[in-house]
């Protein structure tokens, strides 16, 4: 693969664009999940906050600072589960999961949207930690409130 | 210093990684092995694999002459007075944890100070928080000027009778600040405090002259001065080395062991415990002598040309920013304007560079430079003209990418 397709694999428009104009960044008002994460080796860290209504998540907004990769995947997480049960939730976070390694997913209904543009950093095993951050908080903040 | 036959003694720089010619820019992080280094360790464990100081067969003699001929080679590098002032460690970091566990907690109490810079690596900013922690002594930060660097006013407004550890960064890992660490020991001594460099960006690129710098403790490690990793050196002055208790208890430390007390063996093996690092430390010893023969002075003037010719170069780029002060080590530490470091490095290692991006292990400096992280280039005595002119179309190749991708 040459340097240009590289980039072309793990860069996708649509990462960029995420990267470029976050769906979902700010702050939740009143009683919210709250969760930091931060990945020591590189420093990229995030906020996540999200309101659990119901068995659902009836908002998602994060903040943080890291690379392209992280902040993109931050925006498609936040965009994706707004809606779903938390069961259904940490369901699609384990397909994101097996996605990054590269497997064969059956998404069995659930509607991954922008999240596939991010199948490319399964093929750059250093810059998956970066693409699960988000995915991670959002697992914890579940964790947590159950 | 012919740097191609340099090159040609460095078995792995002759690869292709992604398709383009390696470009190697992460020394700092840790440097890459000559032939002689990695022969020397196959020769100690295909001959004369053996326990050091107990074996009385031929190859546990051969094992102790290797490993105690490397001590003596360390001691000739840095000019230490006698070898029992060089304790072989796994690196600066564990160097430093024991100069803050035994030294500190012996002699910090509530009410003192111990002065470090915002520059430090980690390495040199936990211990001492963890050793101000314990004894309740206040940690001081030298301040930084504008462009990284320290003062000496500042040193001695910050420097006081309180304070009984000064401990500084001999070159900085992200700024290439080279510190006064000469001026900074006399500042320390005429307080009463003891001096401990962190010397593990300066034994690998300049002349060190402990004596010279009359530094109390000066730490340093050997992966990043062509050695294996693993391998580390404490310097200490004798009198304070002889006055220091053991952090860690068991195997080549040990004298008597009786039911309830035990005595340590003299220096330098007092700190030794456990089978030490015997092919690292020959390996050390190997690069030690391989270093001298290209020559430290060398090695420093090649190291700076080519920071200051990547500088210049890097320069004309729009939206580059450089941090770090105009008199510096071989390390370039940068931003460029919005694509994050990490994804600059990853696009580079496209093209066969390898570059560092992160926080470089030096979290507040990073809060102090105003970042979340930066890229750094960072040269030794195998780097060329051309490694630079590849790194610095890459960069320019990287900014065009992803300013496309944003427009």
């Amino acid at each position: 693969m040459s340097s240009a397709n590289q980039l072309d694999t793990l860069y996708r428009q649509v990462i960029m664009d995420h990267y470029k104009n976050p769906r979902n960044r700010g702050e939740l008002e009143g009683d919210t999940l709250t969760v930091d994460m931060n990945n020591p080796t590189c420093g990229d860290r995030i906020q996540l906050q999200m309101r659990v209504e119901d068995g659902k998540i009836a908002e998602a907004k994060f903040n943080g600072e890291g690379c392209s990769i992280s902040m993109s995947s931050a925006s498609m997480m936040t965009q994706a589960v707004k809606g779903l049960s938390t069961d259904d939730a940490l369901r699609m976070s384990s397909l994101f999961s097996d996605m990054m390694l590269g497997k064969e997913i059956d998404t069995d209904g659930l509607d991954l949207g922008d999240i596939e543009a991010l199948s490319g950093v399964a093929k750059f095993p250093a810059r998956i930690k970066c693409a699960t951050l988000a995915w991670k908080a959002m697992e914890q903040g579940i964790d947590e409130k159950q | 210093m012919n740097v191609l036959d340099v090159r040609r003694q460095f078995p792995i720089l002759d690869q292709e990684v992604n398709g383009h010619r390696l470009v190697y820019l992460d020394s700092a992080a840790t440097s890459q092995k000559p032939i002689q280094v990695i022969e020397a360790v196959e020769d100690y464990y295909k001959r004369y694999n053996s326990n050091v100081h107990r074996g009385v067969h031929t190859l546990g003699s051969m094992a102790t002459d290797g490993y105690e001929g490397a001590r003596d080679k360390v001691k000739a590098f840095i000019n230490a007075n006698s070898t029992k002032e060089v304790v072989f460690l796994r690196g600066t970091t564990t160097a430093i944890n024991l100069i803050a566990s035994s030294y500190g907690r012996a002699n910090v109490q509530e009410g003192d100070e111990i002065v470090i810079t915002p520059m430090e690596h980690h390495s040199n900013i936990i211990p001492w928080q963890q050793l101000a922690k314990a004894t309740g002594a206040t940690l001081k930060y030298i301040p930084l000027q504008p462009d990284g660097t320290i003062t000496l006013e500042d040193a001695r407004e910050t420097i006081t009778e309180k304070t009984k550890i000064v401990s500084v960064m001999h070159v900085s890992n992200v700024l290439g600040t080279i510190n006064p660490v000469k001026e900074l020991a006399q500042i320390a001594h005429q307080h009463g405090a003891v001096m401990v460099v962190d010397g593990a960006q300066s034994v690998p690129h300049m002349n060190v002259d402990v004596q010279d710098l009359d530094a109390d403790f000066y730490a340093f490690s050997g992966h990043k001065m062509c050695a294996p990793t693993g391998i580390g050196v404490l310097y200490g002055k004798q009198q304070l080395l002889e006055r220091m208790e053991p952090v860690e208890f068991g195997g080549e430390m040990i004298d008597f062991v009786g039911l309830q007390d035990s005595t340590w063996k003299e220096l330098p093996w007092k700190f030794e415990g456990g089978t030490p690092i015997i092919a690292g430390a020959i390996g050390l010893g190997a690069a030690i002598d391989f270093l001298k023969d290209v020559g430290l002075d060398n090695i420093k003037a090649h190291e700076q040309k080519l920071a200051a010719y990547a500088i210049e170069q890097m320069r004309q780029i729009d939206g580059v920013d450089i941090y770090g002060p105009e008199k510096r080590a071989g390390v370039v530490t940068f931003n460029c304007d919005d694509v994050h470091p990490h994804d600059l490095a990853t696009s580079l290692d496209f093209e066969g560079i390898a570059v560092r991006a992160g926080h470089h292990c030096a979290q507040p400096l990073m809060k102090w430079l105003d970042v979340t992280a930066t890229a750094r280039a960072s040269f030794y005595l195998y780097n060329t003209e051309e490694d630079v002119d590849v790194f610095v179309k890459g960069l320019k190749k990287t900014k065009e990418y992803f300013g496309d991708v944003f427009s």
